[in-house]
């Protein structure tokens, strides 16, 4: 076979070839299992790191990640960070206090994950909120991500000053009562937001292809992480958040994921279907 | 040849032409329909698939994650979520916009060239911007066809013309010859 003539249906198989072998060696090497993530946006990633590093293959790229770990680095920030908003999806916020704060309240102390952090927008947004429903030295926040680097931009709470504007939108409709600005204070590097929100939140790296279950909680938020996991790992997932539940603790996913693919699905009921929260009952 | 999906981009003027484009498509048709639509992030939820079910028999849904793709259904992507197809199913991801725009045509073309080669059918419709150019670039690439809104009856005509530019178009028409042309593909 003449080499540089694929047919364009090889070349496509081919490519699936090498993106198995990198994902293979990935895991090998660094540890970081993403055999099991949706094809289609881990395609997208992959070939923007091609971009990034200026080669024209993935087993081009693979030699590069194999060899330098600065490379697996800047690759785990595209396959990590995921462009969320403070307060995104606002009719959310607005049901979190209207069905999950009163539930917090029964307890004298409870613990609230958010499982897939990234750079922390969802982790500010709820510590606001538990503030104003003065929750806040009840409940334990724990931020985890596979992603050191995000979790150190999450600690350091400063995000793009030109988003505020957007935010303070997203705030109001989520129910906000106070005003937007009181919590953060505008500096050259971003708009800083107030160290004490997050004082309380315990920032860990955790990875829910492969860690296991770390504690008991009694919220789980996951929302828009595990769409980038293809079903398997989705019901992994699924099973490592209903060991992490308590009893009547609640999941709360993403507008557009669903608890049918979980393989406990029988054991939850819903809370607020419309904003995907839903209440282990058994 | 046959075809296993129909994939349409539209922007700026693009709700008026993806309801008049359904109207023309025959309930012969079987193939799944996937819309990628430009809209604002906060558009009311539902308002889209509403508006558009009155244009066709079809059922109209916007899909959530892994849910699978159906015969004869009219899917939207939702807003600020970009939509993907893979294996028969649907994957949703909310990585940066690309191009501005979240949903993104390329990044559905894109997906779409890849999962279904030469069984995949793309349309670019109006809109003040050249999204979806690469990606009709890419299901061309990958053996499949190739549609464009033709620029002079769009209510913008950037999109069609750069889609035009960067591939090679296996129809340039009018939104209401559209239908006629998706039946003689996949129905003669």
């Amino acid at each position: 076979m003449p080499a540089g003539h694929l047919e364009r249906g090889e070349e496509l198989e081919l490519e699936q070839l090498e993106v198995e072998l990198l994902l293979e060696g990935i895991f090998r090497r660094y540890g970081f299992d993403f055999r099991e993530y949706a094809p289609a946006s881990l395609k997208r990633r992959l070939r923007r790191r091609m971009d990034g590093e200026h080669v024209e293959t993935v087993s081009a790229l693979q030699d590069l990640i194999l060899h330098d770990p600065a490379v697996m680095e800047r690759l785990l920030l595209d396959l990590s960070v995921n462009v969320t908003a403070m307060f995104r999806d606002p009719t959310f916020y607005l049901a979190f206090r209207q069905k999950v704060v009163p539930l917090l309240r029964t307890y004298p102390f409870s613990r609230l994950w958010v499982a897939g952090c990234s750079t922390g927008e969802e982790v500010y947004s709820l510590a606001i909120l538990l503030a104003e429903e003065d929750l806040s030295d009840r409940v334990r926040v724990y931020a985890t991500d596979i992603n050191q680097a995000v979790i150190d931009v999450a600690r350091l709470g400063v995000f793009p000053i030109e988003k505020m504007q957007e935010y303070t939108q997203n705030y109001i409709r989520a129910g906000g009562s106070h005003s937007f600005s009181e919590y953060y204070v505008a500096r050259y590097d971003g708009a800083r937001f107030a160290r004490s929100l997050v004082d309380g939140v315990v920032f860990a790296q955790h990875n829910l292809a492969s860690d296991a279950a770390f504690n008991e909680f009694n919220v789980v938020t996951c929302r828009n992480v595990m769409i980038y996991f293809a079903q398997p790992l989705q019901e992994h997932v699924h099973r490592l958040f209903y060991e992490s539940l308590a009893m009547f603790g609640v999941l709360a996913l993403g507008q557009k994921e669903t608890i049918r693919f979980s393989p406990h699905e029988s054991s939850f009921e819903e809370l607020d279907a419309e904003e995907r929260m839903y209440r282990k009952v058994r | 040849m046959s075809y296993d999906l129909i994939a349409i981009g539209a922007s700026w003027g693009g709700l008026l032409a993806v309801g008049t484009l359904l109207e023309g498509i025959s309930t012969e048709l079987e193939q799944p329909i996937v819309i990628a639509q430009h809209r604002s992030a906060e558009s009311t939820r539902g308002a889209l698939e509403s508006l558009l079910q009155r244009h066709t028999k079809r059922p109209v849904c916007e899909p959530h994650d892994k849910d699978s793709i159906e015969a004869s259904h009219v899917y939207v992507a939702p807003p600020d979520y970009h939509l993907l197809v893979e294996g028969g199913r649907f994957a949703l991801s909310i990585e940066g916009r690309v191009q501005f725009a979240r949903p993104s045509i390329d990044v559905l073309f894109e997906s779409v060239a890849e999962a279904y080669r030469d069984r995949a059918i793309a349309i670019v419709l109006t809109g003040a911007n050249e999204d979806g150019a690469a990606g009709l670039a890419a299901i061309k690439r990958n053996g499949g066809v190739g549609i464009v809104q033709d620029p002079r009856t769009a209510a913008k005509k950037a999109m069609p013309e750069a889609a035009i530019a960067a591939s090679q178009a296996d129809a340039v028409l009018p939104l209401e010859e559209i239908g006629q042309f998706l039946y003689g593909l996949c129905c003669l």
